[in-house]
């Protein structure tokens, strides 16, 4: 009987061979950003620098090529990663959480509320707890971003959704508006700051893996560890939303904490992101976009191949960024949002032209 | 006296208007109820109440003789299922997924074949097997009503697998979109489920479709259970020039006296609506 053929074969195939090109780019990703920058270094003795200080626990050369691949690259790469996936799985979730495929943590004011705590951390900071407490500082910078954060996506959140239908109009320019308000306080706190505090803000305006260290590494590892394992459980809870929260009522879901969780973790990634390297545009829409189309909307593996997908597209950038001006090096904020922006620009028009019947 | 579920006194007001009105009714464990009124009468959001999906403003729902607010949003999915007017789907998921969601609570726990024959099965039975691997948001409305119908299918049948307690099956205008063929069909796939011990309330408009398939029918008009019963004994021409306020022919089938109900052309529209329409 034909009924009793399995059904989801095809999808399977499809994930499966999704998550094959998505494991090989990322792994070139992560080999061009050990190998390329000012110095292009050999992958023979990428491997050779990386075998001495991992598995024979270090000689110890601080100098040269081996201080650039361990000491410099290394920890960049492995914060890039983090980054990338931290931010397509925000953006992964947030749009399940809207219901609507264009939402996306920077479009919608979330990434300009994380940084407007950062920066009222770096200006305002030091004259609130003065400026001995070294420690203290770099605790408060990504806690402070989540804080923001998570007061950005509530706002957008309750003011776009009625009624558990989200209207993407007042989504979008609830967003442009709180963007904008955080913009303005953002540019008085630079009026009133030092030069080293602006030193500090320019450096998160243009959002870059520059100031990459094992400390942030750790910072983000422990941010994106809860949304791991809530993986399985808000994929399924997402995929319950797709119609709505009455439906995903009916199917005996709890909307409410489906959605306080989602908000959370978005919150808490995208603030983590942003106090580590600053503003970094559009690698929450794209890398969801590009996995959909490999394999489907299904949240069971658009959440985990998205994140995968975001770090090889913010390793990969940064790479380049890395060597399209080298020695100079371009901040890969600027480099994700002149790929992106246009990239929005036609999801939107296409978009608009399906639901135009004329 | 033991309905499986019972609304007493139930009552839902929004801003001081009273969509539900206290309304009394209860519904048997494997019958079919049709709910039939015109438009506005309340009848979505009795079926909401039902649900849960709405907490009524005064009076109480009782499943099996627990109140309804004991149960969980999963508890509540093992009991009843339901199929509610076309809601947006936010993504391109192909039909089986949209059936697949069915399964998202009460099939948690199910091991993958078994998932798909189930899957597999409410597809059939919905006449949307061959759409399976179609995107749901490219469908027509028909289609897309019997992808729901398999959803809601799937649930049910997953839910039997939590051990043995009286289930319902919630529609709301199942068939607003469907062909004739398609109609009976899902219909008939509901009086199969009916004959199996579940409880189906449905929402419909065609009484001839109502009153066949139904064992019995509550007529809502303004919030309030107006008429309750058989077919044969709920609809004659009074009620329906009062309630739906259309002027429409009611025959009797002979041998199992069931209405036959049929349009009839030039209703007594009022003198300005005459004056309106002659001067086209």
């Amino acid at each position: 009987m034909t009924c009793d053929l399995p059904l989801s074969g095809g999808q399977d195939k499809r994930a499966t061979l999704a998550l094959t090109v998505a494991v090989c780019a990322c792994l070139a990703a992560v080999a061009f950003g050990l190998c390329l920058g000012a110095t292009s270094i050999p992958p023979s003795r990428v491997t050779s620098a990386l075998w001495r200080e991992l598995v024979l626990g270090g000689p110890g050369a601080a100098e040269g090529e081996h201080f650039i691949v361990v000491g410099l690259r290394l920890p960049r790469v492995v914060l890039g990663l983090e980054i990338g996936a931290a931010l397509a799985l925000a953006g992964a979730m947030m749009q399940g959480l809207f219901r609507n495929p264009l939402a996306d943590p920077g479009l919608v004011g979330v990434t300009s509320g994380a940084g407007l705590a950062v920066a009222m951390t770096i200006v305002l900071g030091e004259q609130i707890w003065g400026g001995g407490a070294q420690w203290l500082h770099v605790a408060a910078l990504p806690a402070d971003a989540f804080l923001g954060g998570l007061a950005a996506t509530a706002f957008i959140y309750v003011l776009a959704t009625r009624g558990g239908r989200t209207s993407m109009t007042v989504m979008l320019l609830a967003g442009v508006a709180l963007s904008a308000f955080a913009g303005a306080a953002t540019a008085l706190l630079s009026y009133i700051s030092d030069d080293r505090q602006l030193r500090d803000l320019s450096f998160w305006f243009l959002g870059s893996l520059g100031g990459a260290s094992w400390g942030k590494a750790a910072i983000l590892a422990l941010a994106l560890t809860p949304a791991l394992l809530a993986m399985p459980w808000l994929a399924r809870g997402l995929n319950g939303l797709a119609f709505g929260e009455a439906e995903a009522f009916h199917l005996g879901l709890r909307a409410e904490v489906i959605k306080g969780a989602a908000i959370g973790l978005i919150a808490l990634a995208v603030g983590t992101s942003v106090a580590a390297a600053g503003a970094i545009g559009f690698i929450g829409l794209i890398a969801p976009h590009l996995v959909r189309l490999m394999a489907g909307p299904d949240h069971r593996v658009l959440l985990p191949l998205s994140a995968l997908c975001g770090a090889t597209l913010l390793v990969g950038a940064d790479a380049l960024a890395r060597t399209l001006l080298a020695p100079a090096e371009l901040p890969v904020g600027i480099l994700t949002a002149s790929i992106g922006a246009p990239f929005f620009l036609w999801l939107l028009l296409r978009d608009a032209k399906r639901s135009d019947p004329t | 006296m033991n309905a499986f579920i019972r609304a007493e006194n139930l009552t839902y007001a929004v801003n001081g208007r009273k969509l539900i009105d206290s309304v009394s009714v209860g519904f048997d464990p494997g019958a079919f109820v049709a709910i039939i009124g015109p438009n506005g009468a309340g009848k979505s959001t009795l079926l909401r109440l039902l649900s849960g999906e709405l907490r009524p403003s005064a009076g109480r729902i009782a499943w099996s003789g627990e109140p309804a607010e004991k149960f969980s949003p999963a508890q509540l999915a093992l009991r009843r299922a339901v199929m509610a007017q076309g809601a947006a789907l936010a993504f391109p998921y192909p039909v089986h997924e949209v059936a697949r969601q069915g399964l998202a609570v009460v099939g948690r726990r199910l091991p993958k074949t078994q998932a798909d024959k189930i899957v597999a099965r409410a597809l059939a039975v919905s006449g949307a097997q061959h759409l399976s691997h179609r995107n749901f948001l490219t469908l027509s409305g028909g289609e897309q009503q019997r992808a729901r119908f398999a959803r809601a299918l799937c649930q049910l049948k997953a839910a039997q697998g939590h051990g043995r307690f009286c289930q319902a099956l919630l529609l709301d205008e199942p068939t607003s979109s469907l062909d004739l063929e398609h109609q009976l069909a899902l219909l008939g796939a509901a009086r199969a489920i009916v004959a199996s011990g579940v409880t189906v309330i449905a929402i419909v408009h065609d009484l001839n479709i109502a009153a066949r398939f139904a064992d019995r029918l509550v007529v809502l008009a303004g919030g309030r259970v107006v008429a309750d019963g058989p077919a044969a004994q709920v609809i004659d021409e009074a009620l329906v020039r009062k309630i739906f306020r259309a002027s429409m022919r009611v025959d009797r089938e002979s041998e199992t006296g069931l209405p036959i109900i049929l349009p009839q052309i030039n209703s007594g529209r009022d003198i300005h609506a005459q004056a309106f329409l002659e001067r086209f």
